[in-house]
């Protein structure tokens, strides 16, 4: 009995994730290749022929090029820098965090704030008349400042997740590692290159995964800045399903971005696989 | 030449001071052991001569610079690290080769030394591993090539032995003992350990409280011991302490017998001998048997000396049994005296 109580402990929450995620996940997969009763592949036929895809698709991947390695670099950096500190640490790192606590759409419309054309920015620059009178930042003839915007509101939002995953896993290398490097005549630069992040792998590996996958997911703060300025895949998927009522190119869209997140789930698996025997 | 000095070093952590006031000069070649109970400093020393702590004052010389602001890195020092420290994510040819690498060393000079040093600690079959992979032991070996590897002035070597079990570290002491004596470089080795301590040392510091006690040959300190705590913290069993009287010049009563002495100016010292510097005769200090400890060679007699315990081995072939009394006789030139207020030796 013992041996099953695991197991039996489990099965609610498995009970639940079953009905609740992976029978209306089929559901959509389903529906995603049914199009009037019948199997196609109608739905992404028709998704991949609709003007907005394309650059849905070319918005969406571009963001995440843009944001997931600025934040990576980021928060690679906060983590030195926190793990470094002997006091105050936790007090910098709830600060850090603190945008981890709003919603994605609160963090747009902070940035909107920001932004809009009687915004924080546009006061303060004609408060210190660099500008004549207030400038319509995030139009739709402005699209690399709608990107800069979004891409903004992303690093400021999603980039403590990483650090706080990074400050853990840095916190799991011993301090011997490093001033054996030292000793062994590594400069700073060299000690992170060649030892932590070489160590920090697992850590690297859980907060891109986490972050890439939501970056894919970007929404809130898009359709808070950029509206429908700025497609991307999942406000796509939401004009589908609702604006449209093409419940079947809905699915179709979110088969499409679970793919490229597997996709990039696997790949960075993949390149950041720690061979059995070298993990600490 | 690699001679180290230090001068005057004093290590402060807060309101604890850890090392107070360091003078001690280690020769060129010098096999130096600090010797002492966890936190008497001696860690805190050799992370200081390592460069990764730094003094609250004083100097450190190595050779004819002056290293104490210098990163561990400028000092030519290499080191072997209690846990190891041999890095998980390389290749035991990686983990030897990595200060090479750091010092842009060419290929060829890398190959070269990773292969002998792999050679000289007989891992060469292992080159290929990760570290995960090895035994205690082994990694061991890995970290002390790596050291070598360096063809470094000076290593520090951070109770290196103390991770492995007892037959493996009586393995690893001779070995290191013959590899480190052929290196020629200077060693210092922290240990708590006082067997390997006398094995390794061609001097050892006996560290207590922050201070060194004694420096000498390991002879020296087992013999004369400078400081009482030295004599009883040395030896297994260690040294045999009891109350002394005047009794006249030169003439202390030690458990009721005279015996001569030195001229100290105290009417109470302490009369030190070790355990097997005592044999059964006449007129001895009388001693009643407690507790019995056959060890093979010898037996271990733990007896009551008026009220102090008096340690003696004898051969084993005697039968004693608790409750026995035995007159114990000290051979006299083993005989030491101890100052019990400055705790300091007396001669």
């Amino acid at each position: 009995m013992p041996r099953l109580l695991p197991y039996l402990l489990l099965l609610p929450a498995t009970a639940f994730l079953c009905v609740f995620f992976l029978y209306p996940f089929v559901l959509v997969a389903m529906e995603s290749v049914t199009r009037e009763g019948s199997y196609s592949l109608d739905n992404f036929q028709r998704m991949v022929s609709h003007w907005k895809f394309g650059t849905a698709m070319r918005n969406t991947l571009l963001l995440a090029a843009v944001v997931v390695p600025v934040q990576l670099a980021l928060s690679l950096a906060m983590a030195s820098v926190v793990t470094k500190l002997s006091t105050g640490r936790s007090t910098l790192l709830y600060i850090f965090a603190i945008p981890l606590g709003i919603s994605d759409l609160a963090a747009g419309l902070i940035w909107l704030a920001i932004f809009e054309q009687t915004g924080f920015l546009n006061s303060a620059l004609y408060g210190l008349g660099v500008i004549e009178q207030p400038v319509l930042f995030l139009s739709y003839q402005n699209p690399m400042v709608i990107f800069a915007a979004i891409a903004l509101a992303e690093i400021w939002r999603a980039t403590a997740i990483m650090m706080v995953i990074l400050v853990a896993g840095m916190g799991l290398i011993p301090k011997e590692y490093g001033e054996a490097a030292e000793v062994f005549g590594a400069t700073a630069w060299q000690r992170f290159r060649k030892v932590t992040l070489p160590m920090l792998k697992p850590s690297l590996q859980t907060a891109l995964i986490l972050r890439v996958i939501l970056a894919f997911e970007v929404f809130a703060v898009v359709i808070a800045l950029g509206g429908t300025n700025f497609p991307v895949l999942m406000e796509e998927t939401f004009q589908w399903q609702f604006t449209l009522q093409d419940r079947g190119v809905a699915a179709a869209y979110a088969m499409v971005i679970l793919g490229i997140s597997v996709a990039f789930t696997i790949l960075i698996l993949r390149l950041l696989h720690v061979p059995k025997g070298a993990r600490v | 030449m690699a001679e180290i000095r230090i001068k005057n070093v004093a290590k402060q952590f807060g309101a604890f001071t850890a090392l107070h006031s360091v003078d001690m000069t280690i020769r060129d070649r010098e096999f130096m052991v600090l010797l002492g109970a966890s936190g008497c400093g001696k860690t805190t020393l050799l992370r200081i001569i390592a460069g990764l702590e730094t003094p609250s004052q004083g100097e450190v010389w190595i050779g004819d610079r002056r290293v104490d602001k210098l990163p561990p890195r400028e000092r030519g020092i290499a080191m072997v690290f209690q846990n190891y420290a041999v890095f998980p994510h390389l290749t035991v040819f990686e983990n030897i080769a990595f200060g090479l690498r750091m010092a842009k060393l060419p290929q060829s000079e890398v190959d070269r030394r990773v292969k002998r040093t792999a050679e000289l600690m007989h891992i060469e079959q292992l080159l290929k591993r990760y570290s995960g992979q090895l035994s205690g032991g082994q990694r061991q070996r890995v970290a002390v090539a790596r050291a070598l590897a360096m063809e470094p002035d000076v290593i520090l070597m951070d109770e290196p032995l103390s991770n492995l079990d007892a037959l493996l570290r009586l393995e690893m002491r001779a070995e290191l003992k013959g590899v480190l004596a052929e290196s020629k470089t200077t060693t210092i080795y922290v240990t708590h350990d006082q067997v390997e301590a006398m094995s390794l040392a061609d001097r050892i510091s006996v560290m207590n409280g922050g201070y060194i006690v004694q420096s000498a040959d390991p002879v020296e300190v087992y013999r004369n011991p400078a400081a009482r705590f030295v004599g009883s913290f040395i030896g297994n069993p260690p040294m045999n302490f009891l109350p002394a009287t005047r009794a006249g010049t030169n003439q202390w009563t030690v458990a009721g017998r005279v015996v001569p002495g030195p001229n100290a100016p105290r009417d109470r010292i302490e009369f030190a001998i070790r355990p097997e510097d005592m044999r059964l005769g006449e007129d001895g200090i009388p001693a009643t048997v407690r507790v019995v400890e056959p060890l093979g060679a010898h037996t271990l007699v733990t007896t009551d000396v008026d009220g102090s315990m008096l340690r003696a081995l004898v051969d084993s072939d005697l039968s004693v049994a608790p409750g026995d009394h035995l007159s114990l006789v000290p051979q006299p030139d083993r005989v030491r005296w101890f100052d019990p207020e400055t705790m300091e030796a007396v001669r």
